[in-house]
């Protein structure tokens, strides 16, 4: 779950590490408040995208006025994709040098990492390899100040400024492992007279560790449709093709997208129906699907644990509630196999056995393809 | 020979009274598992599918040596039965649930390392060796049988279609892994490749991979001298950045994890790479004949 930078902000203050002072205005009338009480401030859209500034999403307002009319022009525009409804007006700063650090999980070594540059301020992708510092963390060690010091070093920081930076890092990767951060990033990390400032910074937490952070904010991201097929507790991502797709398991629902997509076709979704799921869930599903007035919907299951009567069962039970007005392909294999397909029959289901054959026919079914 | 796990192995069931728990014990011990106790505290002295139940690890092990177990309890709790399970002798953990914390994955896993045990998952479907008759997992008996092909895979369900093209193609398998879909898991691409090149029962190995991390990427480099032919299959193609496909590691990060990337790595390193999972299986064997 991604925070919004004022909310990573606010972690940060508590660590102890600085920040500017900053409020936040939903409003144009609270910008121009909060600009009048802060002085010259940057107002900064709250969304959940790095490069807001090359976007237009960061203004500055030295008057309430100025940021009265700069709020108007920020709120409600579209950045990346993402409504701004929020902004978090923040002190101006008179920045000398830009700096870069995070911690975050390197799933390779499968522990805590270090990153550094001396050349913050860009996102990290576009640094030169060559000016990244990376250190990997023994989770049993954790940071101590003196690997601050060490990475300081190797970015070219003199002290005094190289212990506040080893001072910084501890805090940081004590909130990377206490707060269940998959990321914590100040970037740009700002000298301003000789001191550090975190001007900008991303915070995100695990979802698996949510429940240890019951007062964290929710803050959900993903459209109307997505939020409330996750609800059902089903795995859902929305694409922008036309043929609904369920499958059971996440790999399995990947490669049947790629297979749509192989003979094609454009999928409108992935939705994993879990490894297990039985009637009530796989029928909620499905429903889902229909409700998207797709082109075409295929349901793609390879029985484990999963029983391909159940799925049938659904199927079923939807047609009947509800009714599939657009054109259907099953492909049915594995635990309970045949008495699924019989199920398929008697509803005038013919399923497929076989993956390929089922993905180019709902394919063609969809009027797309080659 | 199989790896990592073999038949002889005496294996525990963390959590053996839960729904999940008591129904793969009964799927294991179908398929010929030594399943030898359960855990799960306060329940000691019932028995499950006639496996005696105990009240902790310590317990179970000075009853059975078992030097193996499958966690099934839920993941908020999966930390605390990993190292219960490694402080006390276990030393092949095979970790169930799916939304374990990474920070407690990033705790077992290198708690695992100091102490020489093998872990796979979390969030993995386990690992079956059909050779030996075990299996310590939640995979369906049926669509295994013996024979030359190690599998990796980081997907159950996938690997469950791509393993039963094999055997439907006559290719049987010496050892299936799951290495699971969590992005910090007990187990690399590199570690499973390295015990199959040093079984002999082993010919070929199948990679079932995924976007997200760059796991196939380093592996790539490691199979240039693995001396054993590879076919890979990687999903995720018709995936969008920044999205996570159903698990927690499946994602496109910062341009990071692009099935491009991986699919170009390990042509380079001379695996077969397929671009569907129904060519596996005629992959593969065209590469045992040559």
């Amino acid at each position: 779950m991604k925070q919004y930078e004022y909310m990573a902000k606010g972690r940060l203050k508590e660590r102890g590490i600085v920040v500017p002072p900053g409020r936040i205005a939903d409003t144009p009338q609270q910008a121009a408040e909060a600009v009048a009480e802060i002085g010259p401030s940057a107002l900064k859209a709250q969304v959940l995208v790095g490069g807001r500034g090359k976007a237009g999403g960061i203004k500055f307002a030295a008057t309430a006025e100025e940021a009265r009319t700069q709020a108007h022009a920020i709120l409600g525009m579209d950045l990346k994709g993402y409504r701004v409804d929020r902004l978090y007006v923040e002190a101006k700063l008179d920045i000398e040098r830009e700096l870069y650090v995070s911690v975050t999980t390197d799933r390779n070594a499968k522990r805590p990492l270090i990153m550094a540059s001396a050349a913050g301020g860009v996102e990290i992708e576009d640094v030169e390899d060559s000016l990244i510092v990376r250190r990997l963390v023994d989770p049993d060690v954790g940071v101590l100040p003196y690997l601050g010091r060490e990475v300081a070093q190797a970015m070219g920081l003199s002290l005094p400024l190289a212990r506040e930076f080893a001072d910084l890092l501890v805090r940081l990767y004590d909130i990377y492992r206490e707060e269940d951060a998959e990321l914590v990033e100040i970037n740009p990390l700002a000298v301003v007279g000789g001191h550090l400032v975190a001007a900008d910074a991303r915070l995100n937490i695990d979802d698996s560790g949510l429940f240890r952070h019951p007062e964290l904010q929710v803050v959900e991201e993903g459209s109307t449709l997505e939020l409330k097929v996750r609800a059902l507790g089903l795995a859902y991502v929305e694409l922008d093709g036309d043929i609904a797709v369920m499958a059971n398991g996440a790999g399995m629902a990947m490669a049947t997208l790629d297979a749509i997509q192989h003979y094609g076709g454009r999928p409108a979704n992935f939705l994993d129906a879990g490894g297990g799921a039985s009637v009530e869930p796989t029928a909620q599903a499905l429903a889902v699907l229909v409700g998207m007035k797709p082109k075409a919907i295929f349901i793609n299951i390879f029985g484990g644990i999963t029983r391909c009567d159940d799925v049938a069962q659904a199927i079923a039970q939807v047609r009947k509630t509800q009714g599939i007005p657009v054109p259907l392909v099953v492909r049915l294999v594995g635990t309970n196999e045949r008495e699924g397909v019989a199920l398929l029959e008697q509803e005038g289901i013919a399923a497929y056995s076989e993956m390929s054959s089922a993905a180019k026919r709902v394919v063609e079914l969809a009027g797309e393809g080659r | 020979m199989a790896i990592l796990l073999h038949g002889q192995d005496k294996i525990l069931v963390q959590g053996i009274t839960g729904n999940q728990g008591r129904f793969h014990t009964r799927q294991m011990l179908a398929y010929g598992a030594k399943v030898v106790g359960g855990i799960s505290p306060g329940k000691a002295g019932q028995q499950v599918e006639g496996v005696p139940v105990f009240d902790t690890v310590r317990q179970a092990v000075e009853a059975t040596s078992a030097t193996a177990s499958i966690v099934f309890v839920p993941a908020a709790f999966a930390k605390d039965a990993a190292f219960e399970a490694l402080e006390n002798g276990i030393r092949l953990l095979v970790l169930i649930p799916e939304h374990v914390p990474v920070q407690d994955s990033i705790d077992i896993v290198t708690r695992a390392r100091a102490l020489g045990a093998v872990v796979i998952g979390p969030n993995t479907f386990g690992i079956i060796t059909p050779g030996e008759e075990t299996k310590m997992g939640i995979m369906p008996n049926h669509i295994y049988r013996r024979g030359p092909v190690g599998v990796v895979a980081r997907s159950g369900t996938l690997s469950y279609e791509i393993a039963f093209s094999l055997t439907q193609a006559g290719l049987g398998q010496s050892t299936v892994v799951g290495m699971g879909g969590d992005p910090v898991v007990g187990q690399t691409f590199i570690s499973v490749l390295e015990a199959f090149r040093a079984d002999d029962e082993t010919k070929a190995v199948v990679m079932v991979g995924e976007i997200g991390g760059s796991a196939e990427e380093e592996a790539a480099e490691y199979i240039k001298d693995l001396g054993k032919p590879v076919v890979a299959y990687l999903a995720g193609r018709a995936a969008p950045p920044g999205k996570r496909m159903g698990h927690a590691g499946a994602i496109i990060e910062r341009g990071r994890g692009t099935l491009e990337s991986k699919e170009k790595a390990l042509s380079a390193a001379g695996v077969r790479v397929v671009t569907m999972p129904w060519e596996v299986a005629p992959a593969m064997q065209q590469v045992l004949v040559r």
